[in-house]
């Protein structure tokens, strides 16, 4: 069987990890390369470096950070934030990412699933969603979950999949931050409907969550960031609970 | 000198990065003189099989690659054009290694295969203090079937060979450069084979 995945995430601005809460506050909590490689050797599965600088210069430093990435950590990553263009996407992959994940474009110009998936390859593709309960609906979000968009979740979930996304990032707005466990119904509502991975974002605050994430919530992979980087939870600790919870992990 | 052979399209950086990390001197390229004298051969793991076979073809390589001696490792769909065939665009192979190679076939488990899983059944060099059941990362849609050459196996909805070898010839449907330590190791393993313990009987 295939390992339930333990996934960090790493805002980057400038160069530098960050946390704060809608891009306000930022406050840098260290070198991403750096944090990247601990997290390689406590044994988390995948990385995701999140690219949250809004300049040309940014992006720069991101691409270049990307490749130090590539040569240091030897796990799969995942880069993203502000991809817009295939020229882009080549330019991360030739940098060495492993996978690169897409979401408002994906949302203005589904096309783009399409082509990114033509040709590289539907395994590069993570399409994000973050979505929120909106009168009863999973409404979808962008550009950061500031803008609401007229999409509805599964809906919106089955169509990239049709279009060949590999794998989902799904955040749930409602519960980001909250630290009080997972969408795990909704979660569930996607792992029931889609034939690709799926990865659960938004509300890990305990280890008692990520298992209840996998049984539950039939995610294939769990993303937090401010528990790992806070240090509250450590992965090695948490791949025992889930171990002894019997949920199949890479130890 | 480490030889990784070029054969178009597809981005090989990830292998190079890990073969730096351990410190091997190598060279990417399709020239036939550099890859005979290579003390090692490397076949990436990239695109589709028939794809691949194009390539090794359009750079003549095909009977080279064939009358390596030196320890070759083949990668994930660099390992498949070893085989005999593939069910990928029902393509004939280089038919190095007796095997076939067919689409996993496992009901109600997500194709591709991705993700770390356990290799078990672990035979000869390449597996020196790898222990059994290590967590490799894989990224496929076919693998060979189960033959005399399989060395380790995998199971998705069934066993597959996750690890062949014939004599000098070695592949492994999982990607060493992306499985942290234990890819690591294994790489090492393969670079510490000289090509007169490489043979299996």
């Amino acid at each position: 069987m295939v390992a339930k995945r333990i996934i960090p995430c790493l805002d980057v601005h400038e160069g530098k990890t960050v946390k704060g809460v809608n891009f306000i506050n930022l406050k840098e909590v260290g070198d991403p390369v750096l944090m990247g490689r601990g997290y390689a050797q406590q044994g988390a599965d995948e990385l995701v470096y999140l690219d949250i600088s809004a300049t040309q210069e940014g992006r720069r430093t991101f691409l270049s950070l990307v490749k130090r990435v590539a040569k240091e950590i030897n796990i799969p990553f995942t880069v993203g934030g502000g991809i817009t263009e295939l020229s882009q996407v080549s330019a991360l992959l030739d940098a060495g990412a492993d996978k690169i994940s897409i979401n408002s474009a994906a949302i203005s110009n589904p096309a783009l699933v399409d082509s990114i998936a033509c040709r590289y390859g539907s395994q590069f593709v993570v399409v994000a969603i973050d979505a929120r309960v909106e009168e009863g609906i999973w409404r979808v979000m962008s550009s950061g979950g500031q803008k609401r968009s007229n999409r509805e979740l599964f809906e919106w979930a089955d169509e990239v999949m049709s279009r060949g996304a590999g794998e989902i990032l799904f955040t749930s707005m409602d519960h980001d931050g909250t630290k009080s466990g997972f969408a795990y119904q909704a979660l569930s509502t996607l792992g029931s409907r889609l034939t690709i991975p799926v990865i659960a974002s938004g509300g890990a605050g305990k280890m008692e969550h990520f298992a209840q994430l996998f049984k539950e919530g039939r995610a294939d992979a769990a993303l937090a960031a401010s528990v790992f980087h806070n240090g509250e939870i450590g992965i090695p600790a948490l791949k025992r609970f889930l171990l002894e919870s019997g949920v199949v992990v890479r130890l | 000198m480490v030889a990784i052979v070029e054969y178009g399209a597809g981005n090989i950086r990830s292998l190079t990065n890990a073969i730096e990390r351990i410190g091997e001197d190598y060279v990417v390229t399709s020239d036939p003189s550099l890859i005979s004298t290579a003390s090692h051969i490397v076949l990436p793991g990239v695109g589709q099989a028939a794809s691949v076979i194009c390539g090794i073809e359009e750079r003549n390589l095909t009977n080279l690659i064939r009358s390596l001696s030196s320890p070759v490792l083949g990668i994930c769909i660099g390992m498949q054009v070893l085989c005999s065939y593939s069910e990928e665009g029902d393509t004939g192979l280089l038919d190095v290694l007796d095997n076939r190679v067919v689409k996993l076939r496992s009901p109600g488990l997500k194709i591709p295969h991705m993700g770390w899983n356990r290799i078990t059944g672990l035979r000869g060099p390449l597996f020196e203090s790898i222990p059994e059941g290590e967590w490799f990362y894989f990224v496929h849609s076919y693998a060979p079937e189960i033959s005399l050459d399989t060395v380790a196996t995998t199971d998705y909805g069934g066993k597959f060979s996750s690890a062949l070898n014939r004599r000098n010839f070695y592949g492994v449907q999982f990607h060493p450069e992306k499985s942290g330590q234990a890819g690591e190791r294994f790489l090492k393993n393969f670079f510490n084979i000289d090509d007169r313990d490489g043979y299996s009987e």
